[in-house]
């Protein structure tokens, strides 16, 4: 079974008396270890079909299995687990709390999950090398650049070494060669075995990835995969 | 997340937003100030009183003529239905009691004292030298009058100190011949300054053995009997006893009046008690408006804390989480308002005591934890709604505002 499979996906709003199909009769089910772009545009629902596979949001019908777990049944407390350690978001706006430094940024997951203050200063520590960040571990989100705050938040996305990276536009609020970098260390992450899955509307980012998925007024219009680069 | 990561991750939220929390902070400790202060101002006032009730003297009995009861159609009721007189002999009698330790019986007229050309109007008190100790006088010069036979009318005057000062001024008063009424009695003593008590200021009587001032008013009645009990428990059966002697001695009818002194103490007491009840009650109100601060505090913090909270619920925090978090900041908000609260109310009522040193303004300590308390249980009772906002807030909605 694929690490995650939709099937028969509907998600619909209630927008005064109408109703709007944000998703429609969508199933997809993507492999372990995949590089997945969420192409289309706006109002096409890539941000609500990367909610629904984050758990943020509940599909009206159809069902969800994450690893062979049917998750659209959980109790949002489960979900808040699953959440914890398998996913991992990256956002177009980053979302890092302004008045923690980057090392506390990173270490909210590790916080949330309940784990001994010693560990967690050993992998911040980790990470943040990881990252290129040693030197700004004790600066505030205000004080950092927008790369390096986005590198803040991959770090934090994969400190629980989650099975899957949710990316909603990553390079939206960047420049193009920090994008470039964002992109690179995404990819770099994709390429030790996690599932990435980029919300985009850059062609050029959507170009990099090894499957897209077209997406338009919340059916999916087209799959289309290219074979892994030589 | 670990109780201990709760804690921090409210104290950086609260201090993350200084003014805000400084003016919660504020707000809080006025009203835990209030109480404190107000309280302290109360009982203050109650103690006061208490303690210039106490001076009097702490086992009293008074014993007065007459009585106000209803009563049937009894014998004693057809002979005679006004009191008898009070006199020296029920006074006498009254120290048969067991658990009686010292008695003086009071006798109070209106006269004049004349020295050397000098003439002033002096209240007289005829009493005995027991009398000094129950009321717990101290003498300035001399001694008090002789402990003898209260039937023997000596010709002698103790004076008050204002008194002594007004006759005899800078001269020696001891063993000069006073003009009491139509009588000359030979100063033996002064008291010391005593102030204020039982209506009547010490400081300007003249004290006479009580077969003197019967002689001079030419009355066998007493003004009051003043009975000391063997100690402070002994009061009510003390009571008994004297009220036993009395009906003995006027053929089974009751025809005075005790008063004790914890009675007359017991009502300033809780008349004083009551109103500082009332003064921390209107105090405590402040403390619900501060109560309603920090949930509107609250509220605004989680209005502003809206995309951390969709972010925190995306990294994985369970309702509970979040709930807890914002409840442990307003605890914190209301912990540190009531802690700067009893600094500030203690300086208050400090200041107080210097502006006053007769007052005891100390805050007493029930209404220190309660206010504290309150404050503690307001700051959290109004955080709850705000923190089940924050706990409810849908994460997509969340994260998209910005």
């Amino acid at each position: 079974m694929a690490q995650i499979e939709l099937s028969g996906i509907e998600r619909v709003f209630k927008l005064g008396d109408s109703e709007v199909h944000a998703l429609h009769e969508l199933s997809v089910s993507i492999e372990r270890g995949e590089y997945v772009a969420v192409m289309g545009p706006s109002g096409s629902g890539k941000s609500t079909l990367l909610n629904l596979l984050g758990l943020l949001d509940r599909p009206n019908a159809g069902t969800y299995h994450l690893e062979g777990r049917d998750v659209t049944t959980l109790s949002p407390d489960e979900q808040a687990e699953v959440r914890r350690t398998r996913i991992g978001f990256v956002f177009q706006s980053f979302h890092l709390v302004p008045r923690l430094t980057a090392a506390e940024n990173i270490a909210l997951p590790l916080m949330l999950a309940g784990i001994a203050p010693a560990e967690r200063h050993a992998r911040v520590a980790q990470a943040l090398k990881d990252f290129g960040l040693e030197t700004r571990a004790s600066h505030r989100p205000d004080e950092l650049s927008g790369g390096q705050r986005q590198r803040v938040a991959i770090a934090r996305a994969t400190i629980m070494r989650p099975a899957v990276i949710l990316a909603d536009e990553p390079t939206g609020n960047l420049d193009r060669s920090t994008g470039q970098d964002v992109t690179h260390l995404l990819e770099e992450l994709n390429a030790s075995g996690v599932t990435l899955i980029v919300v985009t509307h850059d062609p050029v980012m959507g170009g990099r990835a090894r499957r897209r998925l077209l997406m338009e007024d919340g059916r999916l219009l087209q799959d289309v995969r290219e074979p892994a680069p030589a | 997340m670990t109780p201990a990561d709760t804690l921090r991750f409210a104290t950086r939220a609260a201090t993350g937003y200084p003014l805000r929390t400084a003016l919660m902070v504020l707000a809080m400790s006025i009203g835990v100030a209030a109480v404190v202060v107000l309280t302290a101002l109360g009982d203050g006032a109650r103690r006061y009183v208490v303690n210039e009730f106490s001076a009097l003297g702490s086992n009293l009995v008074i014993v007065l003529p007459g009585r106000t009861a209803t009563g049937g159609l009894g014998l004693g009721n057809i002979i005679t239905s006004t009191p008898r007189d009070l006199t020296v002999r029920d006074a006498e009698a009254l120290l048969r009691a067991p658990l009686v330790t010292r008695m003086a019986p009071l006798s109070v007229g209106n006269s004049e004292i004349a020295w050397g050309g000098r003439l002033r109007e002096a209240m007289v008190v005829g009493t005995s030298g027991d009398y000094v100790d129950i009321r717990a006088f101290r003498m300035a010069e001399g001694s008090f009058l002789p402990r003898e036979d209260l039937g023997r009318a000596s010709a002698v005057a103790v004076l008050g100190t204002k008194l002594r000062a007004e006759i005899f001024g800078n001269e020696p008063a001891i063993g000069r011949i006073v003009r009491v009424g139509d009588r000359r009695l030979r100063v033996i003593g002064v008291l010391d300054k005593t102030g204020q008590g039982l209506g009547m200021n010490t400081d300007e009587l003249v004290f006479v053995p009580v077969a003197t001032a019967q002689a001079m008013f030419n009355t066998n009645n007493l003004f009051r009997i003043i009975v000391e009990a063997r100690s402070r428990e002994a009061i009510g059966p003390a009571k008994q006893q004297l009220e036993d002697i009395m009906r003995l001695r006027r053929e089974g009818e009751l025809d005075v009046t005790l008063i004790t002194q914890d009675a007359v103490l017991g009502t300033f007491d809780r008349i004083l008690g009551a109103l500082t009840m009332a003064v921390a009650g209107i105090a405590a109100i402040s403390l619900a408006v501060a109560g309603i601060l920090v949930m509107n505090v609250m509220l605004v913090a989680v209005t502003q804390r809206t995309a951390e909270i969709g972010l925190l619920k995306a990294l994985g925090a369970t309702g509970r989480n979040i709930r807890l978090a914002f409840l442990t900041e307003a605890a914190l908000l209301s912990l540190a308002g009531a802690l700067a609260g009893f600094a500030l109310g203690h300086l208050g009522a400090w200041a107080l005591r210097l502006a006053f040193p007769v007052l005891p303004a100390w805050p007493p300590d029930w209404a220190v934890f309660a206010g504290i308390g309150t404050a503690l249980a307001t700051g959290i009772l109004f955080g709850v709604m705000p923190a089940r906002r924050a706990a409810r807030l849908d994460p997509v909605q969340a994260l998209s505002r910005r």
